[in-house]
């Protein structure tokens, strides 16, 4: 045991003293960061083409019915045709024009645009909709009915959902939404730990075999120490990296708590904010509290106590297999592209599956993926935020604790046999061999 | 003298191939005991059984008269495997206190017998500097003192000298010499023949898994030796071998012939032989193989499969 805690801690100290640990540690953060500014510069407009676009009425229905759209505006010019409008030269400045002939109200056909770029699907569906709306319209009139009345018939219901829990003044639909906001990224995030840090093991042992000292340590501690001693070490970096990340994200919350005004007052106070904040600002205290109410909403403690659990679970039931043909590979680290096949399929499909299991947290798919090891630290997770049953949780979390020890025993057995084998290329049958042979 | 190591009945095959077939022999404490074979004879496995690496399919291992157990007794032991390496990023220091505790010393044990072994190979400079930074011979005798630095029992060599220049392997004899006089068993596992004759006593030959000779170096080249002799006569030899019944000429440079012993002869009898036909006899001394020879006509042998193992 003690020899176990000395690997353990020289592959702890060796991975965090790197210099590229704490640029990667920064750097993550700081490209999250940027995705997500991106994402909002996208979102809030930055990038927005907009469309001047020239309308010739020939019916004489549409004039002044149009609404602009956020990207789209409407000008009615007085030119017969597409013709005089260029010779007068007035369709300079618009990106295009649009044609409206004299159309029968029950045949509205032979509408035109004229552009030198063609219509990206959002501006098509946006002008054909307010077209479409205007006839509707005058059809209504024609038809003899109020449009006063049409709007009273109209209806917007909501659904509630008695079954989940909700605090007044929080909207099922929002908690929906926010169960798959922190279900994507919570199986993302888990995805691309899994992926990472298991790599990292796959290499680290590859190296201990291309460097020839696999041998010297085997001839001083047993081989299922040196793996066992590798996969821990290399998940106490990882939970490094995540406390700093956490750490990082705490103080970046006081940061721009403590610099945008309004938001001061009420950084690490919370629950006080429903009588204090509404006299500096009522708009973001009114969203927090909305913020402060989904959390309550959610099982957050579940959520958080699961996501702990997959991460470390997930991590070691599959660094295991990664171990296991990083043991196998020799020299050349671009012959465990087949070996890992076996590895990085059922993560991918996890992966799939748990998108999917976003959208319908209580399929069969999505439940069987849960429960099932291979599948369930990444499924799972993204399903609990929605809630699950707790027989499902509790069946998936034994089966998980029991592949891990299936996965790490299956593991050692390979690991020493492979680490201690040179100048042979390894097939996937002979892997499967050295797992199940006896002795 | 008692064995520090047994090995008994020792077989291990890998599918349907069995790198150690039914090898058996013991170890004198204090001994230097050579394992020979050619590239491929098993010798690896066999040591890498010794260590507790790898299980026996049957047999044993006695450490002391008692079964080996990896766990309680691999510190007594050190091992230095041909296919050998260290961290190429980790510092020197930091390295050899690290592989000196995996051996179970004390953390102050393992760093002051690191500076000490340090010191005496002139690495001290050295101390804080990455493996990779070193020339070759350097990070062999890092690795060597990695291997003896927890001052183990019994300690096992395999090709030790590989990769070493004149120089630094003469260090590392005189070390290996050094530990044997304060007692330390060494099993020194080479297919280089010379060494075996300059440093060990005792030996087991091995070929394609089986032991195919085991003994004193003296006496293995005395069950080998081929009856041969080097005279060297006054005046200058002519004509013995013309209706000699004692023996048969060889050679003949100048005063000195290589002369054979027909079947049944003695030395003596070849002496007698000379002096009544008159020659003075300047020198007279027997020709034994080398443990080269031994080992090629032997291996080539057993390869035949028609071994019979010679009694020694």
């Amino acid at each position: 045991m003690h020899k176990t805690w000395l690997i353990i801690r020289r592959e702890y100290l060796s991975r965090v003293k790197k210099k590229s640990f704490i640029v990667i540690t920064l750097l993550i953060p700081l490209l999250i960061a940027g995705f997500i500014a991106l994402e909002a510069f996208l979102i809030t407009g930055g990038n927005k083409q907009v469309l001047h676009v020239a309308v010739i009425d020939r019916s004489g229905l549409f004039k002044d019915n149009l609404t602009d759209g956020q990207q789209i505006f409407f000008s009615f010019v007085d030119a017969p045709d597409l013709q005089s409008l260029e010779s007068q030269q007035s369709a300079d400045g618009y990106d295009g024009v649009l044609v409206i002939p004299a159309i029968q109200l029950d045949h509205p056909t032979g509408f035109a645009y004229y552009s030198a770029h063609q219509l990206g699907l959002g501006p098509y569906e946006y002008i054909t909709g307010q077209l479409n709306k205007v006839i509707q319209n005058r059809r209504m009139i024609e038809a003899g009915i109020d449009k006063d009345k049409l709007d009273q018939m109209k209806s917007d219901v909501s659904l509630i959902q008695p079954g989940i829990s909700a605090p007044k003044g929080v909207d099922t639909a929002h908690i929906t939404y926010a169960a798959t906001v922190i279900g994507y990224i919570a199986g993302i995030f888990i995805y691309f730990i899994l992926f990472f840090y298991g790599m990292q093991v796959m290499r680290g042992v590859a190296e201990e075999k291309t460097n020839r000292i696999a041998e010297v340590l085997a001839s001083s501690v047993r081989p299922f120490q040196m793996m066992i001693g590798k996969v821990v070490g290399i998940a106490g970096v990882g939970l490094t990296q995540f406390l700093i990340w956490v750490i990082l994200a705490v103080a970046a919350i006081l940061v721009i708590g403590a610099t945008v005004p309004g938001l001061s007052a009420h950084a690490g106070q919370w629950s006080e904010i429903g009588q204090m904040g509404t006299a500096a600002n009522p708009q973001v205290a009114e969203a927090m509290q909305k913020a402060q109410n989904l959390m309550a909403a959610l099982p957050i403690t579940r959520i958080v106590l699961c996501f702990l659990f997959y991460f470390l679970g997930g991590y070691l039931f599959y660094a295991a297999l990664f171990a296991a043909v990083g043991s196998a590979v020799d020299q050349e680290m671009t012959e465990s592209q087949a070996l890992t096949v076996p590895i990085t399929l059922p993560l991918v499909i996890s992966f799939f599956i748990m998108f999917n299991a976003i959208q319908q947290p209580n399929s069969p798919l999505s439940v069987f993926a849960s429960i099932f090891p291979l599948s369930s630290p990444l499924v799972m997770i993204a399903r609990v935020p929605f809630g699950v049953p707790g027989w499902q949780l509790a069946l998936s979390a034994v089966l998980l604790i029991l592949g891990i020890v299936c996965t790490i025993w299956l593991a050692g057995r390979i690991y020493r046999t492979g680490i201690l084998l040179y100048g042979k290329k390894v097939t996937l049958k002979e892997l499967a061999k050295w797992a199940v042979r006896k002795g | 003298m008692e064995s520090i190591l047994s090995i008994r009945h020792l077989t291990k095959a890998y599918a349907a191939h069995r790198a150690v077939d039914d090898i058996s022999f013991d170890i004198q404490r204090g001994s230097i005991f050579g394992l020979l074979g050619p590239n491929g004879a098993g010798k690896t496995t066999l040591l890498r059984m010794i260590t507790g690496i790898f299980y026996p399919d049957e047999g044993e291992v006695l450490f002391h008269g008692k079964p080996f157990n990896p766990l309680k007794d691999i510190s007594k032991i050190g091992y230095m495997p041909e296919e050998r390496g260290l961290y190429k990023k980790m510092q020197i220091g930091e390295q050899l206190i690290y592989l000196g505790q995996l051996k179970e010393m004390s953390l102050a044990h393992a760093r002051e017998r690191a500076r000490f072994w340090i010191d005496r190979f002139d690495l001290h400079q050295w101390w804080n500097k990455k493996v990779g930074d070193l020339s070759k011979g350097m990070q062999q005798k890092v690795q060597f003192i990695s291997t003896i630095m927890h001052e183990p029992e019994l300690l096992i060599l395999d090709e030790p000298f590989s990769g070493l220049d004149p120089l630094n392997s003469n260090l590392i004899k005189e070390e290996i010499f050094e530990m044997s006089r304060k007692g330390t068993t060494i099993i020194f596992s080479t297919h280089r023949m010379e060494q075996v004759e300059e440093i060990c006593k005792h030996l087991v030959l091995v070929n394609q898994g089986v032991k195919i000779l085991d003994g004193e170096i003296g006496h293995i080249k005395a069950t080998f030796k081929k009856h041969e002799f080097r005279v060297t006569l006054e005046p200058e030899p002519v004509g013995l071998d013309r209706e000699n019944p004692v023996f048969v000429v060889e050679s003949r440079k100048e005063h000195t012939l290589v002369i054979k012993l027909k079947e049944g002869r003695t030395n003596n009898e070849a002496l007698s032989y000379l002096m009544e036909k008159g020659y003075l006899i300047c020198a007279f001394e027997e020709i034994l193989p080398s443990i080269n020879e031994v080992f090629i006509t032997q291996v080539e042998r057993s390869s035949r499969k028609t071994s019979p193992l010679p009694a020694v």
